[in-house]
């Protein structure tokens, strides 16, 4: 938690468990419609186990589409349908034998809009737990603690878990909104623009809180801000059209993209 | 192309002495703003009269006695309505036992389960229908159900026929309600891997519950002031019930049956029930809003 500072490239190699998959989300040959309207073009990418991968693009692109595949929050809308596969893990999560609700259970997903149920603060984040029919106080009230330090919020709230998650700042409810999603322990945690809303600071202090979680979780996050992108993010991922134009270190990206349209559209050119 | 630049509204060129145009302007707007305030205070004139008049005839006749007797026989005087006060609050109790959950439960369906499927067009469409029906049909209906089923006017009868007359409002303000619940909680519920069940449950309702006592509670007070449903349905009674299934005293018909007798005390009984229910159905309406401005 103190090495935050310089969010250093590679994993120091005495926290790592075990060997980061290079593919630890894998995207094949996917193809996403609403209705007749397609939304993603033959996308195959690879995402990095436990580094922040970034998804850019003017509106309307499809990374947000992608994104919501990744736990399969499109489903929820009529008339959608998809060709290809994804896979998480080497499994696919089209697969039958998968439920779509332990899917979403096991990936976290944070909203645009900070999005807390008018609860108190400690329902908020035991929700996910509730749902799959823990009601242990002793597991409860470790994983409000948990997560709440996860989400870097602990000790703004300990002292009034019990009040409405409603009181708080928009910049907390945000993090209160992180720490609820990672509650269930997930392995990948969604982040659809978590800070198009917030203020810069409250945003400094969601960028520096991804930089630290991704130590645990594989991180993906659709983001309008390309200063944040090269802030917090491994890997930036540049949609166009519902194609994926060019994906690779946010470093390269940034500084020497390969194809003309990254370039125009991170120097301001179009979008 | 412009007509907004015909007016001249660019506050550096116009002249700004007072001329005929601004006068007349300002001159409409006064009178306008005078005929707003005294048709508001007007539309306050019947309640306040209501009430004034309720007050005035039925107050002499209010005591305890009025809530634990029976009905005076034709002529006589002294005696209450106790019958007819339990009677209303049971077939209220009822209509609202039948018509709550089914008017809630529709509501669910036809906005978190399908709402685009053709069924619940259909029931939108149908509630909305019901809501037009004169009071009295539901009493026909009721009558032809229950009545002449069971061969005797009872308080199931009346209760249904409230149900019947409930059952809209309570569906399609439960609706509203359900609508006016953000859909962002629905999706960071669905994002956590609740199901549909829990995420009306734990999420949907409590949320939506305080707008949806709302409704309850203004068809409650609906009901209790209906004459029509009951007349051909509950009849009436000058006794206390025994049971569910014979004739049973509701105030609505008594105010409707005493006030069309000549005797005196009776119509003056008859005011006094118009004052215990209009505070009833004022009570149901005050819980209400207070209900709902708690959620605010």
């Amino acid at each position: 938690m103190q090495t935050s500072k310089e969010a250093p490239e590679k994993m120091t190699t005495d926290q790592s468990i075990s060997p980061e998959r290079p593919d630890f989300i894998s995207v094949k040959d996917f193809n996403f419609f609403y209705g007749k309207k397609q939304a993603l073009h033959a996308i195959n990418m690879d995402i990095p186990e436990r580094q922040v991968t970034a998804l850019i693009g003017p509106s309307g692109c499809g990374k947000s589409t992608l994104l919501r595949n990744f736990n399969r929050m499109n489903e929820l809308i009529d008339g959608v349908h998809h060709e290809g596969d994804i896979r998480i893990l080497g499994k696919s999560i089209y697969d039958k034998g998968i439920e779509v609700i332990s899917l979403r259970r096991s990936i976290g997903m944070v909203f645009q809009k900070s999005n807390p149920f008018p609860k108190s603060i400690y329902e908020n984040v035991v929700f996910a737990l509730r749902i799959s029919g823990t009601s242990k106080k002793s597991e409860l009230d470790e994983c409000v603690e948990r997560s709440l330090r996860g989400a870097a919020l602990w000790n703004e709230v300990k002292d009034r878990l019990h009040e409405s998650a409603l009181g708080l700042s928009g910049g907390q409810m945000q993090r209160l909104c992180i720490a609820r999603a990672i509650a269930n322990r997930p392995k990948v945690l969604l982040m659809d623009e978590p800070c198009s809303a917030l203020d810069p600071i409250a945003t400094v202090k969601v960028e520096e809180l991804i930089r630290e979680l991704k130590q645990q979780f594989t991180i993906v996050i659709v983001t309008h801000n390309m200063q944040q992108a090269t802030r917090c993010s491994d890997k930036t991922a540049f949609f166009y059209l519902g194609k994926l134009v060019e994906y690779a270190d946010t470093q390269k990206i940034f500084s020497n993209p390969s194809e003309k349209q990254t370039e125009d559209y991170i120097t301001g050119r179009f979008g | 192309m412009d007509p907004i630049a015909s007016h001249s509204l660019d506050f550096f060129d116009s002249d700004l002495s007072v001329n005929s145009k601004t006068v007349a302007r300002s001159l409409t707007n006064r009178i306008l703003s005078g005929v707003c305030i005294t048709l508001s205070l007007l539309t306050m004139v019947p309640l306040v009269s209501i009430i004034f008049l309720l007050l005035e005839k039925g107050l002499p006749l209010l005591g305890a006695g009025i809530f634990t007797e029976l009905p005076p026989a034709a002529g006589m005087t002294g005696g209450g309505f106790g019958n007819a006060i339990l009677g209303t609050l049971v077939m209220v109790g009822i209509g609202l036992a039948v018509s709550a959950p089914a008017g809630i439960l529709s509501a669910i369906f036809i906005n978190e389960y399908a709402p685009t499927s053709r069924l619940a067009q259909t029931v939108r469409l149908v509630a909305k229908l019901l809501t037009g029906i004169p009071s009295i049909i539901c009493g026909v209906f009721a009558f032809a159900v229950v009545v002449m089923a069971t061969g005797t006017f009872s308080a199931y009868a009346g209760g249904l026929a409230l149900a019947v007359l409930m059952l809209p409002t309570i569906l399609l303000t439960s609706e509203q309600a359900l609508m006016g619940v953000q859909s962002a909680y629905r999706e960071a519920a669905y994002g956590l891997g609740a199901t549909r069940f829990q995420t009306i449950a734990r999420v949907v309702l409590p949320d939506a519950f305080p707008a949806i006592m709302t409704g309850v509670m203004l068809a409650v007070a609906r009901a209790a002031g209906e004459t029509a449903p009951l007349i051909f349905t509950a009849l009436f009674s000058q006794f206390w019930a025994k049971s569910l299934n014979e004739p049973t005293a509701s105030l609505s018909v008594l105010i409707y049956n005493f006030s069309t007798v000549p005797f005196p005390h009776q119509i003056a009984m008859a005011w006094t029930a118009s004052l215990v229910l209009v505070a009833f159905v004022t009570l149901a309406n005050i819980t209400a809003q207070t209900i709902f401005s708690r959620k605010n």
